[in-house]
């Protein structure tokens, strides 16, 4: 039994900052349009509540997003790179099936929501939100 | 006395983290400076939290095995640090930890021979080499030094210091450019701390 949509990939996200994360959501999934949305978590802030990274709040958000296809996860920088690479070496902390996206966190988040929300597959999602780094914007 | 004979149990590992977490509790101001001249200013107060953490875990699920001390003090680090240093700290102690296996006796030789694939570990996580002005500027001496823990004390803090004129190449230091040079790691000052605490519990 997991918690996020069955069969769609879900995406989490990890900032330093919990605003950063819950905002970015929000924007995500405000581009993306109506219809069916796959699940959008964020993960920000340190244990405190302060900037850092949260490994509980990341595996927290991992399993909410979980819908048995998968979850991408995106990241800010530094800490947040190093605790999901650190979380998915420990082997049984994410949810089966958990892959770190290279891809930049805002402009990823907006293409793996849209991709993810069409049904497509972990791969596809990954892709699209890697594709984010060919966006020229000058 | 240390040696490549000498056998250490999950009691001398414990007691090694456990002096980590009081060199930690009584440097936490000066490693807090340093990371306030080149980085957040966090690293005194994640490190304290993370081994404050660590003595409790193992407090509360002790451990006989050295690996076993080693696999649940990494994880501690990892999920209550909040900074860069829980993932690279708690990757070195559970990979050595795992590297060790459940033996509940292991030799000084196994014990150095472990934290090297910790080291390695670390370095693989983080992407770094020697010479980045990073903690693996002195861990990478001190483990070499291994299994003569003075010696591997002296080669951390040593390594700790030659990281002051680096210029660094990981990490936020790493915008600052130029402006990193001059000052201390704090990563480093942090690992001579834990290898300082080493040799202190051999004795």
């Amino acid at each position: 039994m997991t918690a996020g949509v069955d069969g769609v990939v879900g995406v989490v996200l990890v900032s330093h900052s919990a605003e950063v994360a819950a905002s970015v959501a929000a924007l995500a999934r405000g581009l993306a349009g109506g219809g069916r949305l796959g699940p959008v978590e964020p993960a920000g802030g340190a244990p405190d509540g302060g900037l850092g990274t949260s490994a509980e709040r990341i595996a927290e958000a991992a399993a909410r997003a979980d819908g048995g296809a998968g979850v991408a996860v995106l990241v800010d920088l530094g800490s947040a790179v190093l605790t999901v690479r650190a979380l998915l070496a420990e082997g049984d902390v994410l949810p089966p099936g958990t892959r770190l996206v290279d891809a930049p966190l805002l402009e990823g988040a907006v293409a793996a929501v849209v991709t993810a929300s069409t049904g497509a597959d972990l791969d596809t999602v990954e892709a699209a939100a890697a594709e984010a780094w060919d966006y020229r914007k000058g | 006395m240390a040696g490549q004979t000498t056998e250490r149990d999950a009691a001398f590992v414990a007691a090694w983290l456990t002096a980590s977490a009081d060199a930690v509790r009584a440097e936490a101001d000066r490693l807090t400076e340093l990371d306030s001249a080149i980085g957040d200013a966090d690293h005194g107060n994640n490190m304290r939290r993370g081994f404050t953490a660590v003595v409790a875990s193992l407090e509360n699920e002790p451990q006989t095995a050295p690996g076993g001390v080693l696999l649940l003090a990494g994880r501690t680090l990892v999920s209550t640090v909040g900074g860069a240093s829980g993932p690279l700290f708690g990757t070195l102690l559970r990979r050595a930890g795992k590297a060790l296996g459940e033996a509940e006796r292991v030799t000084d030789a196994e014990l150095k021979e472990a934290l090297g694939t910790g080291v390695d570990a670390v370095a693989q996580l983080g992407g770094a080499a020697l010479g980045d002005k990073t903690m693996l500027d002195a861990l990478l001496p001190a483990v070499d030094a291994l299994p003569d823990y003075a010696a591997a004390a002296r080669a951390a803090e040593a390594g700790s210091q030659a990281t002051i004129p680096l210029r660094a190449h990981k990490g936020r230091a790493s915008y600052l450019g130029e402006r990193s040079v001059g000052h201390e790691d704090p990563g480093a000052a942090s690992a001579a701390l834990l290898l300082g605490a080493l040799f202190q519990v051999s004795r």
